[in-house]
């Protein structure tokens, strides 16, 4: 038995769809309370795994239980504590956004007055109080996806599943939604979400994994991934381009071993701290240097003799964590 | 439980359906003015100047209604099963905002299949009430030619409902209409007694749950109904479409269910 507060246990999950295979065999366990994130380039397997977690698509192999039950046999009894924000937007956008919110809560067989009680309420929280009597089809892709999340919250979920809950929104509509979701995990809702928006994953995951080709890269809080697959800082350079290689050989240097490229580096701890950079990146129009203090390579660099065209010193980010765990490549 | 699940769909379709009543009610009562007025009684007129001897002296007008009666019970099956189908997966994806509720894919079918029967039971009405009042009813046992004109509708819906949520383009539909519809509605009896067909067509005639709707009507309408014909005919249009509500269980789960 798993323990009570653990909501969702995964181990050697696994689906494929004919010989495709989109998730490889993962583990994972869900804790009650905490925002969980699914990181990950296009085709990682993320949403495949939302819809396992949802009851929408039965698994191919491993164990998947939730909420202690178990997903194909007991699909209805977990999808009446779960809450969905699908990918793309599934509202009725012929209907008004009462309606929207009044056909979703008879869909969990919730009476006339809950529905309505939790329909001002759910309006009120996500914004939308003066659109209730409005057609969906007219609003902005913001509102509609704050709806959609007043939608997945009126059965009270004991668990909210979104997927990519701000992809394709504009800086001001991704703000808003995450303040919402923010707001969500202080009242101690359980947030499963994925992303590939490593600021959104920053903001709103206590705990995340990177999934690439259908496994578990890497597991842990954004903070700790950072410290442990990349630096505290990053330094990135722009050289003249017909300077670049020989700027980047130079570089090298400065990244111990000294050699090491940033072609195939290997995991682990910090290097000692004489080394002005731990990795070298050479991109085709960029060199990034990984390192503890960004101002100080920065001196080192220009100490070799070497002029950047520009130059930025900027902290680690989860992207970096992710590029470096899946790879630069783009996916199809 | 099972059914309390289908109701919740079903009431979907009602307060979606709240927005079109009117205009759907005006068609289907223009639809059978049209027909009765232009084939009933213009073409009719002439029809019943040859005399009616193969018609079994009835009028034209008296043999065709019913025809029609049954023939528009497919047609609105038909209808109702592949758009507004295609569009919930497809266009509007509402399934997708269903299927992440309670609801399975069954309940969906069925929620639909029970809205279908309801807009039968109005079309079929209002159909026979314009009947009435072209005076093509002779008989009382017309009354029961409205659950027969929605069992032949519900015969049609069941098995395009299973099949349509299969399908990814709506040019499919195009083909069933041109290639299924219009043939069964112009050759089962509808227009003209089978027996006018060559003889090795006429058991292809029989097979088609559109016949069994045609005669089964007409008997009623008529008043000729024998209780074993009557019975063979419905048994028929019920096993096609209890069959299809098992196929579409089936399919509605492997659509969305992936």
């Amino acid at each position: 038995m798993p323990a009570p507060d653990v909501l969702i246990r995964a181990r050697g999950l696994a689906k494929s769809f004919g010989g495709a295979v989109a998730v490889a065999g993962i583990d994972f366990d869900l804790h009650r309370g905490e925002a969980f994130g699914f990181l990950g380039p296009n085709g990682a397997g993320k949403s495949s795994t939302m819809r396992m977690i949802g009851c929408v698509s039965p698994p191919s192999g491993g164990e998947l239980t939730i909420l202690g039950l178990d997903p194909v046999a007991d699909g209805p009894a977990i999808r009446a504590r779960l809450g969905v924000v699908p990918q793309e937007d599934t509202l009725d956008v012929e209907l008004t956004v009462r309606e929207n919110l009044l056909i979703y809560g008879r869909y969990f067989g919730l009476p006339r007055e809950v529905i309505a009680e939790r329909t001002a309420r759910l309006l009120e929280f996500v914004q939308l109080t003066d659109r209730a009597a409005d057609q969906v089809d007219p609003l902005s892709g913001g509102m509609k996806r704050r709806l959609t999340i007043a939608r997945s919250l009126i059965n009270e979920p004991e668990i909210l599943l979104l997927d990519e809950p701000t992809t394709g929104l504009d800086p001001q509509a991704r703000h808003a939604v995450w303040d919402r979701l923010y707001r969500l995990k202080q009242q101690g809702v359980t947030l499963v979400l994925t992303t590939h928006y490593m600021d959104e994953a920053e903001q709103l995951c206590d705990r995340l994994v990177v999934m690439d080709r259908g496994k578990i890269a890497a597991e842990g809080s954004p903070r700790d991934l950072i410290g442990r697959y990349s630096t505290p800082e990053v330094l990135e350079l722009r050289f003249d381009p017909a300077e670049h290689q020989q700027a980047a050989d130079k570089l090298a240097e400065l990244a111990s071993p000294p050699g090491a490229d940033g072609g195939a580096p290997a995991l682990g701890p910090a290097r000692p701290a004489q080394a002005l950079a731990e990795r070298l990146e050479v991109l085709a129009d960029r060199v990034l240097l990984y390192t503890r203090d960004g101002d100080a390579a920065l001196a080192a660099a220009r100490g070799l003799g070497l002029e950047p065209v520009t130059f930025l010193v900027r902290r680690s980010t989860l992207e970096d964590v992710f590029l470096r765990l899946t790879g630069r490549q783009l996916e199809d | 439980m099972t059914w309390s699940f289908a109701v919740r769909e079903f009431r979907y379709w009602l307060t979606n359906y709240r927005r079109t009543w009117r205009g759907s009610i005006y068609s289907s009562m223009l639809n059978p003015l049209l027909y009765l007025g232009a084939m009933g009684i213009g073409l009719g007129t002439l029809v019943d100047a040859h005399g009616t001897a193969r018609l079994g002296g009835l009028s034209y007008l008296a043999f065709l209604a019913p025809g029609l009666l049954a023939a528009a019970a497919m047609q609105a099956g038909v209808e109702e099963s592949t758009y507004p189908v295609l569009g919930s997966v497809k266009w509007r994806r509402t399934y997708y905002a269903a299927t992440a509720s309670p609801l399975r894919p069954a309940d969906l079918f069925h929620g639909h299949l029970m809205f279908t029967v309801m807009r039968l039971t109005m079309n079929s009405a209002i159909f026979l009430a314009v009947m009435a009042a072209f005076g093509a009813i002779a008989s009382p046992w017309a009354l029961a030619a409205l659950p027969a004109a929605v069992l032949t509708g519900l015969a049609f819906a069941a098995p395009v409902e299973a099949w349509a949520i299969t399908v990814t383009k709506d040019a499919s539909f195009a083909l069933i209409f041109r290639f299924g519809m219009i043939p069964l509605f112009l050759f089962s009896g509808t227009f003209f007694p089978i027996t006018q067909l060559p003889a090795w067509l006429r058991p292809l005639a029989y097979l088609t749950p559109l016949w069994h709707g045609v005669a089964l009507c007409r008997s009623l309408t008529l008043g000729t109904a024998s209780a074993g014909g009557a019975l063979a005919h419905v048994i028929y249009l019920a096993a096609v479409a209890a069959v299809s509500i098992a196929a579409g269980n089936r399919s509605y789960r492997r659509r969305l269910y992936v």
